[in-house]
């Protein structure tokens, strides 16, 4: 397999392809990637304070029986393996976007996946605040939304940065294996050439450029979170 | 005035109940710098918390120049809390902003625009000659100048009352004389009530009027400072007047003599 992958017909072939459809699977993965965590953010973060100010003894404390239920839906949904979930909210997905395969169609199903997975890492990152810090607030008279807003979120900045940098890396393999249903971008470059016509070089190709997507989303992540986080004594 | 009236808490853990404070009554004055002490655990903290009811008495009545506290509805008692504001052992800063935007954290939460928070912010930093560390983070701050901040954050609203649990507790001797003479100052100046909670007498006998000791969640004795610790009553009082001859005693088997 070794060296058929490098044979002097393969690797023409190979760049042939790297040059035609590499440049559009490698933008359809970025901005499948990077719209799906966003989404997944913008219900997972609600959702994540909700389950810390939510509590007995939070800041904002809803009734038990709500937060139990929240707390199963989130572990059923992270218990579904991705390729499943992606096929049983294939319906939803027609009724979102209008078709169920594609790029775009992909997105539904990887917020489906990704947004529990937030919400608990957002939850993650909240109980990291000193509880004391919350009490100075209260003390001088924040309200439960005060301190969600101008307390809690903005003092985990740098710990949220590393946990949505994560998240992203954990989309960009799930939406790598959308490609095997329907989904675009490299996975499904991987697949179609890799599993189906032997094409083991282009699958190669689109497993690197996945681990250099991966590097830069955790390079950027973990310079984001090191920039704005003003613990570090270090800094100017 | 504050007026605390027969105060209880009691906490129901997995262990059972803690009568955390049992039936205590003080009133302080109007301008006055009132010493709370107490060893470890005699309840402390919880009676500073019970004043500006971040922990809510059991029973008995918290009055504020005549205002009960535990009958204020949630909004009401937020608006009151700006005139009882609270320095602590860990600062409690928030991490992520400036100085500057530390003391005007309050202000912004009382709705103040942002410009006129920060002069005042400002303002206060001078007062508690941090004038140049305004665009400094907490964390590049020492203690004493981290609890400096949060003085100036915690004089923001122009409080009426000034709690201070073990507010030097975490800081060096020079340190801690610095933050009390600050806060005498501020006294002085201002006539803001001071209450001080501490387990070090050298901080009551530095800067409080009166004192009253704590012990296991009562009052054990309460009067002026030069008084009650030259003259303590309470075996409570004693105990932190007296340390030494309350220390557990050397036996033979744990001394030296084994040898
Ligand atoms: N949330 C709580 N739940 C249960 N018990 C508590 C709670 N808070 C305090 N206690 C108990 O109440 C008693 C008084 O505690 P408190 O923290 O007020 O003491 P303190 O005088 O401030 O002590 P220290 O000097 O160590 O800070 C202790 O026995 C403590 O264990
Ligand atoms: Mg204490």
């Amino acid at each position: 397999m070794i060296e058929k992958m490098f044979e002097s017909g393969a690797v023409a072939e190979a760049l042939e392809i790297l040059k035609n459809e590499f440049p559009l699977a490698l933008w359809e993965t970025f901005y499948v990637t990077v719209a799906a965590t966003a989404f997944a953010v913008l219900l997972g973060l609600p959702l994540g304070v909700l389950l810390v100010a939510g509590e007995k003894d939070g800041v904002l404390p809803i009734p038990k029986p709500i937060l139990h239920i929240l707390n199963v839906i989130i572990n059923l949904l992270r218990s579904v393996p991705f390729l499943i979930l992606m096929i049983m909210v294939f319906p939803l997905t027609r009724l979102i976007v209008g078709t169920a395969v594609g790029t775009t169609a992909s997105i539904v199903p990887l917020v489906i996946a990704s947004f529990p997975f937030v919400a608990r890492l957002v939850e993650s990152s909240l109980r990291e605040i000193d509880p004391n810090i919350i009490e100075a607030a209260q003390s001088m008279g924040a309200t439960p939304m005060q301190i969600v807003l101008k307390v809690m979120l903005p003092e985990s900045v740098p710990s949220l940065l590393s946990n949505i940098t994560i998240a992203i890396t954990t989309v960009l393999g799930y939406s790598a294996m959308s490609g095997i249903i329907g989904g675009g971008g490299l996975g499904k470059i991987a697949v179609n050439y890799g599993y189906y016509r032997y094409k083991y070089l282009v699958m190669l190709l689109a497993v690197i450029l996945l681990i250099l997507l991966v590097q830069l989303y955790q390079t950027v992540g973990t310079r984001l979170a090191a920039k704005t986080d003003k613990r570090l004594k270090h800094k100017k | 005035m504050i007026e605390l009236r027969n105060l209880t808490k009691n906490y129901t853990t997995d262990a059972g109940e803690v009568n955390a404070l049992r039936n205590i009554s003080l009133t302080v004055g109007d301008g006055e710098i009132f010493g709370i002490i107490g060893m470890s655990g005699a309840g402390k903290s919880t009676l500073v918390r019970c004043i500006n009811m971040l922990e809510r008495p059991t029973e008995g009545q918290v009055l504020i120049d005549g205002k009960d506290l535990g009958a204020l509805s949630p909004a009401q008692l937020r608006a009151e809390r700006r005139n009882i504001t609270m320095i602590f052992q860990s600062f409690n800063l928030l991490m992520q902003r400036n100085c500057l935007k530390n003391v005007c954290f309050p202000l912004e939460l009382s709705g103040m625009k942002k410009k006129d928070a920060a002069a005042k912010a400002t303002e206060l930093l001078r007062t508690v000659g941090l004038a140049d560390k305004a665009k400094a983070y907490p964390a590049q701050l020492s203690g004493g100048q981290q609890q400096r901040v949060a003085i100036a954050r915690a004089l923001a609203t122009e409080p009426k009352v000034l709690l201070c649990d073990e507010a030097t507790s975490a800081l060096d001797p020079q340190t801690t004389h610095s933050i009390l003479s600050l806060i005498r100052d501020i006294n002085r100046k201002t006539g803001i009530t001071v209450i001080i909670i501490t387990h070090q007498i050298n901080v009551i006998e530095e800067i409080c009027s009166r004192v009253a000791v704590l012990d296991n969640g009562s009052v054990a004795e309460t009067g002026e400072v030069r008084e009650v610790f030259s003259n303590p009553r309470s075996e409570a009082a004693r105990r932190l007047v007296y340390p030494a001859s309350f220390a557990p005693e050397y036996t033979e088997t744990d001394g030296g003599g084994s040898a």
